[in-house]
């Protein structure tokens, strides 16, 4: 009981803490004998008074929570044995508006005695101890799916999971004990499955598949964008499949443990903590329980509470418990690592945007991402991306995207920081419509939000909504900015390579006509147009070409071994070519940098660079003679097709009003 | 017809040396013509007609758009030499879709090749003519107690009295009203109406107006033609009748008396050929919204605007314009000609008329 109490109110954070506290574990802190009448209320009877917190408010929403709660599972599965994931969904509709949900992962499956823990208890994962980021922040589980299809259906929950690829799999047929919050194995079987591993869950439920069917489309899709490393298969009751492909063999970094910061705990927790510490001493304690305490800072908060650094945390009462809350606040202290973040990457973002807008064939799609911060000790990430016109509808207001680590949000987008923080914006100068400047602008976009944090700040307890920290509004704003700049700069190089097209069109095919009409007339033969090329042009001028090729490789992602699909994934080489033309009267020089975009591995480079570094290459190019050209090429691994378009360029020792096509080089 | 055209040929060949020559000098390659626009026409005293100012507008080929229009103006020119060669001619509009197989060099509209084909008469001080492009046929009418002489298509001379020898609709006046082909043969009227519209130059025709009160009655249809404009000047001139120009009352209707009267913008270049000075203004003026209660319209934003540039127009500063046109912007109205039908049918041609010509010391009551 124990160790049951301490799982849920670590794991389920801010206001869920509090409100499951008093339903189910009140006690456990203040008096021992209210738990024990606690454990007494069913979790049926919970259930049933919170099935709104809980996704299951209708029948729609169940639907989608149930989903939602597998596929979630299956990816997270996935990412911690580093595999890459590939989810199948499929739902099976019964007349009577029953429904039965299917989820496959192709996970490291579950052993046999935990599957009744996981499937037949509420309230229990491994993830509850852990302050980094996952997805199983978001639901209160898949055992609430269990309950609420034995619940509204009768029927029992299927499980089928396989842990080795040599062994069978395990089934499992369950129900929940919901006195004792304890699963009740109806039948125990194994089964042949072609799976090397990996797990299925079928639980029937009762559900509006007509409306709901829809959301779930936009959940996978949804998904699929923000996690570009998997494959979403999803086959619709009249067995329509969708596949969501993976457009990236990279898994996410792994997101790191890391202990509670003292500006984000709650007094509970840190009684908790206190509670269970293997320190007996309150310094020691602080040092090692917490991220970001060093001697300093842990004496300064010691003092601050005045208390004494040898107390033992254990014996502590809640009085001093609440003093050293306190001055926490008043210490400063260092901001938490931010390893345990995982964000998505500018470059997957933007490849996810482009596969999943093919139809739309947008203008461009650009994205901004913000370094790490911290709110209340809780380090998040805010990163955005804008697609942009296309055949998107004008009129109609911008479609907004938002993701909590690497989880759609679908719901109540108008009580949502990300919506907040984009409605301040002023969208007119970036030709949207806004009256009055303020407001959700309208036009031919979409954007996109996506916030990780070891702690999500949601607005209510059914996780809908960002609340509204000003930190975190802060960042998507500044993130919607740089965006909003780089459109700005597109469309400004847009303009002007579209003006040197223009020049490069007139001395490349026009002035020769000129030349050769005067010439005719005259009975003369052409005259020579170079000297007067220059003289229009009077510009070096930069013109850059990528080109695709793709290369057979061996899948090189060595966790895919035994993956059932086990064809070469072919790689992608990206080479640039680099033009520069010296259309000025006299001789010119210069040094061109190219950017080397994230994620780009440099191969071959011609001609000699003077320099490589992570983040770009140099040339010095020596004195171009009037009229003459310079080739670079480079080649570049590591990117997919249509990951960028164009190079940043940029030129140093030389004015650059001379040249077009590159700009001043800022510095490293 | 056997003209003359190796002073065209030689002119337009100076427009290809002169660019050919550009290429040499490793110049980039242009042409200057007068600027073509309102703020550079000045009146000529000698001539009495208003024309191209000192202001020069250069080709060059800078910029992609000055390079096409360079390239155009060669493609024109040598298409010029090629017709004089083979003897042919072609309209504008021809020439529009002939210039569908000048790949880079071809127009994108009607109104483009025309521009240029005036552009290119300023350039080589040329007239269209001599360049053997001619418009469509306009079908400007004439009606009145005049003896034309026209030479027809196989040579022969023919006589057309220009009441006698027509229909209700009038003397149809040819693209080329030049001596070789019209002569005026007598001419008996004591003045001369250009008429904008073909309803009202109907209702005076039904009306008699030309036998009562031996007028020549001109149809303008709209903005005229070159060659209306130029037979009115021919008709001025060789009989020294008045010319009345009678027209709606707005801001269109006041270019087009002074494209007849000082000469049109565009045709700078050839005013004194074109421009009939003597001409003047018979209505329907502002005034006579109000003094003859005239139903209106109200000006739209674009009439207002075309008004407004009208008081900056070099053109219309005499004090009759300037008070007209200040009036008119004040009521905010306008009318048309055939408004006057409001007092019946007659009115015009019992009423108004007289009352105007006699003001106007046309006629004497
Ligand atoms: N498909 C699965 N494959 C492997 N492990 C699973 C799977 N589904 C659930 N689990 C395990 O069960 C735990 C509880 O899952 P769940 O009730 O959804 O809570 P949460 O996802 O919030 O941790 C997970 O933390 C994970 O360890
Ligand atoms: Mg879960």
């Amino acid at each position: 009981m124990n160790n049951f109490i301490i799982t849920i109110s670590i794991t389920i954070a801010g206001c869920i803490v509090l409100q499951l506290m008093e339903v189910i574990i009140l006690g456990k802190i203040t008096a021992h004998d209210l738990a024990k009448k606690q454990k007494e209320i069913s979790v049926a009877e919970f259930f049933e008074r919170n099935k709104h917190i809980l996704g299951f408010g209708n029948q729609t929403r169940a639907l989608i929570t149930s989903v939602k709660e597998g596929v979630d599972n299956g990816l997270d599965t996935c990412e911690e044995a580093s595999i890459l994931p590939d989810i199948y969904v499929e739902i099976k509709n019964h007349e009577d508006g029953e429904c039965k949900v299917i989820v496959e992962d192709n996970g490291p499956g579950i052993v046999k005695k935990q599957i009744p823990h996981i499937f037949g208890r509420l309230l229990y994962g491994s993830r509850f101890h852990a302050i980094r980021q996952s997805r199983g922040q978001q639901g209160i589980g898949i055992s609430a799916v269990v309950l609420y299809g034995q619940l509204t259906t009768g029927k029992h929950a299927k499980i089928i999971s396989k842990v080795d690829e040599d062994r069978p799999a395990a089934v499992i047929d369950l129900v929940i004990d919901t006195n004792k919050n304890r699963a009740e194995v109806i039948n125990r079987d194994t089964v042949h499955w072609d799976k090397p591993c990996g797990t299925r869950v079928e639980i029937s439920i009762m559900a509006d598949y007509k409306r709901g069917k829809r959301f779930v489309y936009d959940y996978l899709q949804s998904t699929s964008i923000v996690n570009p490393h998997a494959q979403i298969t999803y086959k619709e009751t009249d067995g329509t499949e969708h596949i969501f492909e993976r457009t990236s063999e990279t898994l996410p970094k792994k997101s790191i443990e890391i202990k509670p910061h003292p500006y984000g705990v709650e007094l509970g927790t840190l009684i908790k903590i206190a509670k269970h510490t293997k320190s007996r001493k309150l310094s020691s304690f602080l040092k090692t329980e917490f991220s970001s305490m060093g001697d300093r800072t842990t004496k300064s908060a010691i003092e601050k509470a005045n208390l004494d650094k040898n107390l033992n945390p254990k014996e502590m009462d809640r009085e001093q418990f609440l003093a050293l809350h306190k001055a926490f606040k008043k210490v400063k202290i260092m901001s938490p690592s931010t390893d345990c973040l995982s964000p998505i990457g500018e470059t997957l973002i933007k490849r996810s945007l482009k596969h999943e807008t093919q139809e739309i064939s947008p203008e461009f799609i650009i994205t901004a991402s913000r370094p790490a911060s911290v709110y209340s000790g809780n380090p998040f990430q805010v990163e955005v991306g804008l697609v942009y016109g296309g055949n998107l509808p004008k009129e109609e207001t911008v479609k907004i995207l938002r993701f909590a680590n690497r989880v759609p949000l679908l719901y109540q987008q108008g009580g949502c920081v990300t919506t907040q923080a984009i409605s301040s914006i002023d969208w007119r100068r970036y030709g949207l419509n806004q009256p009055s400047g303020k407001g959700v602008p309208s036009g031919p976009a979409i954007f996109l939000t996506h916030v990780s944090s070891t702690l999500i700040p949601f607005t209510s307890e059914s996780k809908e909504a960002i609340a509204d920290v000003t930190e975190i509004e802060n960042e998507i704003k500044l993130a919607f900015r740089e965006c909003a700049r780089k459109v700005q700069y597109h469309i400004h190089k847009v303009l002007k390579r579209a003006k040197t097209r223009e020049k490069f069109d007139l001395i490349t095919k026009i002035l020769p006509e000129i030349a050769k009409k005067s010439a005719n007339m005259l009975n003369k033969p052409v005259p020579s147009l170079n000297p007067i090329i220059t003289k229009i042009m009077d510009v070096v001028w930069i013109e850059d070409l990528i080109e695709y090729e793709k290369i057979k490789r061996e899948p090189v992602q060595t966790t895919l071994v035994g993956d059932s699909r086990k064809e070469d994934r072919g790689g992608t080489i990206t080479k640039s070519r680099i033009m520069v033309v010296n259309y000025k009267q006299t001789p010119q020089k210069l040094n061109l940098y190219a950017i080397i975009p994230e994620d780009a591995v440099v191969g071959s480079i011609s001609p000699k660079p003077s320099k490589v570094t992570n983040n770009y290459i140099r040339w010095n190019l020596e004195s171009i003679p009037p009229a003459n050209k310079i080739d670079i090429n480079f080649e570049l691994a590591g990117l997919e097709k249509g990951d960028f378009d164009e190079n940043d360029l940029y030129i140093e020792n030389i004015n650059p009003t001379y040249v077009i096509g590159a700009d001043k080089w800022e510095g490293d | 017809m056997n003209k003359d055209y190796s002073h065209v040929i030689t002119k337009i060949d100076a427009i290809a040396a002169k660019i050919y020559d550009d290429f040499q000098k490793t110049e980039i390659p242009f042409v200057n013509l007068p600027t073509r626009t309102k703020s550079n026409i000045k009146f000529d005293e000698n001539l009495n007609v208003w024309k191209y100012g000192k202001n020069i507008t250069e080709r060059n080929a800078k910029s992609l758009d000055g390079a096409y229009m360079l390239l155009r103006t060669m493609y024109l020119a040598d298409f010029i030499k090629e017709m004089i060669k083979i003897n042919k001619s072609s309209t504008l509009r021809e020439m529009y879709y002939i210039s569908e197989g000048w790949d880079l060099a071809k127009f994108h509209s009607q109104q483009e090749s025309n521009l240029l084909a005036e552009d290119l008469e300023v350039i080589t001080s040329c007239m269209r003519e001599d360049f053997k492009l001619r418009p469509e046929e306009d079908g400007a009418r004439v009606i009145g107690n005049v003896t034309i002489e026209e030479t027809t298509r196989n040579n022969k001379k023919k006589k057309i009295h220009c009441q006698d020898d027509v229909g209700d609709s009038g003397y149809s006046i040819p693209y080329n009203v030049e001596p070789e082909k019209l002569t005026f043969k007598s001419i008996d009227a004591d003045f001369m109406i250009a008429i904008e519209t073909g309803g009202m130059f109907d209702r005076l025709v039904e009306n008699g107006f030309d036998t009562s009160n031996n007028a020549v009655l001109v149809h303008l249809k709209g903005q005229p033609a070159r060659s209306t404009r130029r037979f009115i000047k021919r008709l001025n001139e060789e009989a020294n009748i008045p010319v009345l120009v009678f027209t709606d009352c707005d801001p269109w209707s006041y270019r087009i008396f002074a494209s007849i009267a000082y000469g049109a913008i565009k045709t700078a270049h050839i005013s004194e050929y074109l421009a009939t000075p003597p001409s003047q203004y018979l209505g329907v003026t502002p005034s006579d919204i109000e003094n003859y209660d005239l139903p209106t319209d109200k000006l739209t934003k674009e009439d207002i605007n075309a008004l407004k540039n009208e008081l900056t127009d070099p053109r219309f500063q005499d004090s009759f314009w300037k008070g007209e046109i200040k009036l008119q912007l004040k009521m905010g109205k306008k009318s048309e000609q055939q408004a006057l039908a409001k007092y019946g049918l007659d009115y015009v041609t019992d009423t108004y008329l007289p009352e105007k010509l006699t003001e106007m010391g046309i006629i004497k009551k």
